[in-house]
């Protein structure tokens, strides 16, 4: 019983997650800066950051529900914690496992989203109803080829857990090269999911001043960032554990050292992503998902189907 | 040809140069000679003229007289817009423009700096 | 659907400078747009005819802050003009290098803030990289990176020796090689050309009956460029050619400001080369006699214009002037019909605002209300009145200005 609360609030589970969530905020900040020429922030400055948003005032606008606004954070982040724990990290399994986990951790994964739309709509400010509104919009753009392309690896393993999935392909190494047009569609689709450039569209700073986040400050505040840090590392963790499946036998030193590599590698593409693009409009991103990405995922859909019912008979 | 990404190989030679940031003030980098920075003044030079004040916009320069032809010039820093014009209207060029440009100060009072002569 | 006012301003990440904009909107549509300009407002016209002429270029160069040279040139030109003096040609090339300069430091501040406010922070931090190489060049020349101070009546107050003229040909082969790259990637990237195509369309028909200047009309067609049409400085001795575009919108606009870098990069060129001997300033009288001029020039937002009225004393009688903003600011309404939310940033920026220098005294008639001018004392009877209405009690304030006067 020890063990397991240690194992959940400790290592691998809440403070562990935080801080690997700050120190990819940095890894990311840092990356961006030197791609545009620039010094960049230094190792400490994202677990200052959170520190000083917590030791400040939260002020809540008059209009706004007290208690929705209040707990809109806390959903944020307790859901893509609980998500965490479903993944296999540097083991076949993890913490927690059975039937039908995938699942589970996409609709904990899409709690966040929710969690933002209402935290802008029960702000009653201007600004944050707008940017609820389009983080919503965005929502039905990108879950459809993220759910798609992250059930086709699960089709081929024949199972809808993520431990069976990941025994699956270490019996059968070189079958992750059919899902590579997947880890494209779904990357694409995590860029939407966590809000960066080119889909940053809820939270455009030229635009809406801060989108969903506008009244939000200090503590809240700090558990928003916390919270969106949080999701990029589960985010890249559940499409390192379905599309880049190795290394998960090696001895546990090694393998966790192969799980960071994996998740900074994922973080190091959307970082790429950030820096290169300008962001879309609300509705050219949803020509962009439904006319180009949704049909890579179903063509990845598609290719699964062919390879297990003609190849694997 | 249109494509998506055309910066990506410039982006990606970025990491490997040196940052484009000066990192001020542990490394400092030299204002040109011309710069005009805080302004000098050479009692000896002075007739007393006050083309300078009546030049100066900002009225950040005065001209005080301290005895027989001998004249101390008080110029405040925190008035002052630098644009040297005083320096070219004295006929005597008894006013010059150093390359001094770090004069923050936490105290009103230390911005007013007086330039006097040597007693004679 | 519910429709919504939303206030753009005066306080918004969207906009370098205060100005209000209301918009009304339904969903993500812009149904409404109004503006309310003076947020910036420093009473500079009344200031300038309390102040001498020399003192005076000082004040109009600290209108704005880009368009320093600007507005200090047309100010000093109409000075200039109703003096009657025959300016030095090495003063009048000086000052057209310094002119190109601060337009390829304009320019390039604008790709910039452009690509800032469509969320491609990448090309803003590579811009304002390279324009450090135009703001050292004229920290160089003039003493300073803004606010150059190169202008006094009659002349020019420093000279460029040839090592400098050295130091700015090899800059601006660094910067024509940079402008290439990046006019290559604002024409080619599909994130740039999806959200810079079909947004804040102008037509020509419009772009004249609205009044638009500078880049904004030469991108709907309209071929006007004050250097050409009515030339100052030295430009009616310079070769150089007039871009314009027909695209209409936000893209045509880029590419126009784009050309212009490499026109301008060809016109220092040449006047760097041309640029004959001889003194640099005539000697101008401290009175200038009685007299009216107007001096045109162009900003690199378009045409500013100055009107100067002298008595024959030290300081000006009036002074006017009249930003290029101000005309371009009438279009965004039209240029915002029908469009989205997400549009507004990128339509505001395209016109390259300045509200620094469009702030100006602006006399409106309202049709069918009253009409009222205030002279200076009656608008301060009014302002002590409204204070007093308000409830603030002036004879505290008054016994400390009587002690700070003694």
């Amino acid at each position: 019983m020890a063990i397991t609360l240690f194992q959940m609030l400790v290592f691998p589970g809440f403070l562990f997650l935080s801080f690997f969530g700050l120190a990819a905020e940095y890894f990311d900040r840092k990356l961006h800066a030197r791609l545009q020429n620039r010094v960049g922030p230094p190792w400490f400055q994202p677990l200052a950051d959170f520190i000083k948003l917590v030791s400040k005032e939260d002020v809540i606008p008059e209009d706004a529900n007290p208690r929705m606004f209040k707990m809109m954070p806390i959903f944020a982040l307790t859901s893509t914690v609980t998500a965490f724990f479903y993944i296999p990290l540097w083991r076949h399994a993890g913490l927690y496992s059975f039937t039908g986990d995938l699942i589970v951790v996409l609709y904990l994964l899409t709690i966040p989203t929710l969690a933002f739309f209402l935290g802008g709509w029960y702000s009653t400010s201007l600004y944050s109803k707008i940017g609820a509104v389009r983080s919503i919009t965005q929502l039905f753009a990108y879950e459809v080829p993220l759910f798609v392309s992250i059930l086709s690896p699960a089709l081929l393993a024949d199972t809808w857990s993520l431990k069976g999935m990941t025994i699956f392909y270490a019996a059968h190494p070189w079958y992750w090269i059919f899902n590579l047009l997947g880890f494209f569609v779904s990357l694409v689709a995590l860029l939407g999911k966590l809000e960066k450039v080119p889909f940053d569209i809820a939270e455009a700073e030229t635009e809406i001043v801060a989108g969903t986040f506008t009244e939000y400050s200090g503590r809240l505040m700090g558990l928003f960032r916390l919270g969106l840090d949080v999701e990029a590392i589960v985010g890249s963790s559940l499409l390192a554990a379905v599309f880049l499946p190795f290394g998960l036998a090696l001895p546990a030193g090694l393998g966790f050292v192969v799980y960071l590599a994996k998740v900074l590698f994922i973080i190091a593409l959307l970082t790429l992503a950030r820096t290169v693009f300008a962001r879309l409009r609300i509705d050219q991103m949803m020509e962009l998902c439904w006319r180009y990405i949704a049909p890579m995922a179903f063509l990845q859909l598609l290719i699964v189907l062919v390879i297990k019912g003609v190849f694997l008979k | 040809m249109i494509r998506p990404g055309k910066m990506i190989k410039q982006v990606l030679q970025s990491i490997f140069k040196k940052p484009a940031t000066t990192r001020y003030p542990f490394f400092k980098s030299e204002p040109p000679k011309s710069f005009r920075g805080k302004l000098k003044f050479y009692p000896e030079r002075c007739i007393g003229c006050k083309f300078c004040m009546k030049d100066c916009p900002s009225g950040a320069i005065t001209i005080i007289k301290a005895g027989e032809k001998q004249f101390e010039c008080e110029i405040d820093l925190a008035k002052c817009i630098y644009c040297a014009q005083c320096v070219d209207s004295c006929p005597k060029k008894a006013l010059e423009a150093t390359n001094e440009f770090e004069l923050a100060s936490l105290d009103r009072d230390k911005l007013k700096v007086t330039f006097r002569g040597k007693p004679s | 659907m519910h429709k919504v006012m939303i206030p753009i301003g005066p306080q918004h990440p969207a906009l370098k400078e205060p100005e209000s904009f209301l918009i009304a909107l339904k969903g993500e549509k812009i149904t409404d747009f109004a503006v309310r300009l003076g947020y910036n407002h420093r009473g500079i016209e009344k200031a300038c005819e309390e102040r001498t002429y020399i003192q005076d270029i000082y004040l109009t160069e600290r209108i704005c802050g880009i368009c320093s040279h600007t507005h200090s040139t047309a100010f000093v030109q109409a000075v200039e003009e109703i003096a009657g003096l025959a300016m030095p040609k090495r003063a009048l090339y000086i000052r057209t290098i310094i002119g190109e300069l601060e337009r390829v430091h304009s320019h390039l501040l604008w790709l910039g803030v452009a690509a800032h406010e469509i969320g491609f922070d990448t090309l803003l931090m590579y811009t304002w990289r390279d324009r450090e190489i135009v703001m050292d060049l004229l920290a160089a020349v003039t003493g300073n990176r803004v606010n150059y101070g190169i202008n006094t009546i009659g002349g020019v107050r420093r000279d460029i020796s040839p090592e400098q003229t050295k130091d700015i040909l090899s800059g601006l082969k660094k910067l024509e090689e940079r402008t290439k790259y990046y006019i290559d990637v604002a024409t080619k990237e599909t994130t740039i050309i999806k959200r810079l195509s079909n947004v804040g369309v102008l037509s020509k028909k419009n772009a004249l009956s609205l009044g638009a200047v500078g880049p904004t009309a030469r991108a709907s067609g309209v071929d006007r460029d004050t250097r050409r049409d009515d030339p100052y400085a030295a430009y009616n001795e310079i070769d150089f050619k007039v871009i314009t575009d027909d695209h209409c919108d936000v893209y045509g606009r880029t590419l126009v400001r784009c050309g212009e870098l490499m026109e301008s990069y060809k016109i220092l060129r040449q006047a760097l080369q041309n640029m004959p001997e001889g003194p640099l300033t005539v000697k101008a009288p401290r009175k200038i006699p009685a007299g009216e001029a107007v001096s045109r020039y162009e900003a690199p937002r378009g045409e500013c214009m100055h009107y100067v009225r002298s008595n024959g004393t030290e300081k000006p009688e009036r002074v006017k002037v009249r930003a290029p903003t101000l005309a371009n600011v009438q279009c965004v309404a039209k240029m915002l019909e029908d469009r989205q939310l997400a549009d507004l940033p990128i339509v505001i920026a395209a016109i390259d605002p300045c509200f620094s220098c469009t702030d100006r005294l602006v006399a409106v008639k309202e049709i069918g209300s009253r009409k009222r001018i205030m002279k200076w004392d009656e608008l301060r009877e009014y302002g002590i009145h409204w204070y007093q209405h308000q409830g603030v009690d002036f004879t505290e304030l008054n016994k400390r200005l009587k002690r700070k006067m003694k």
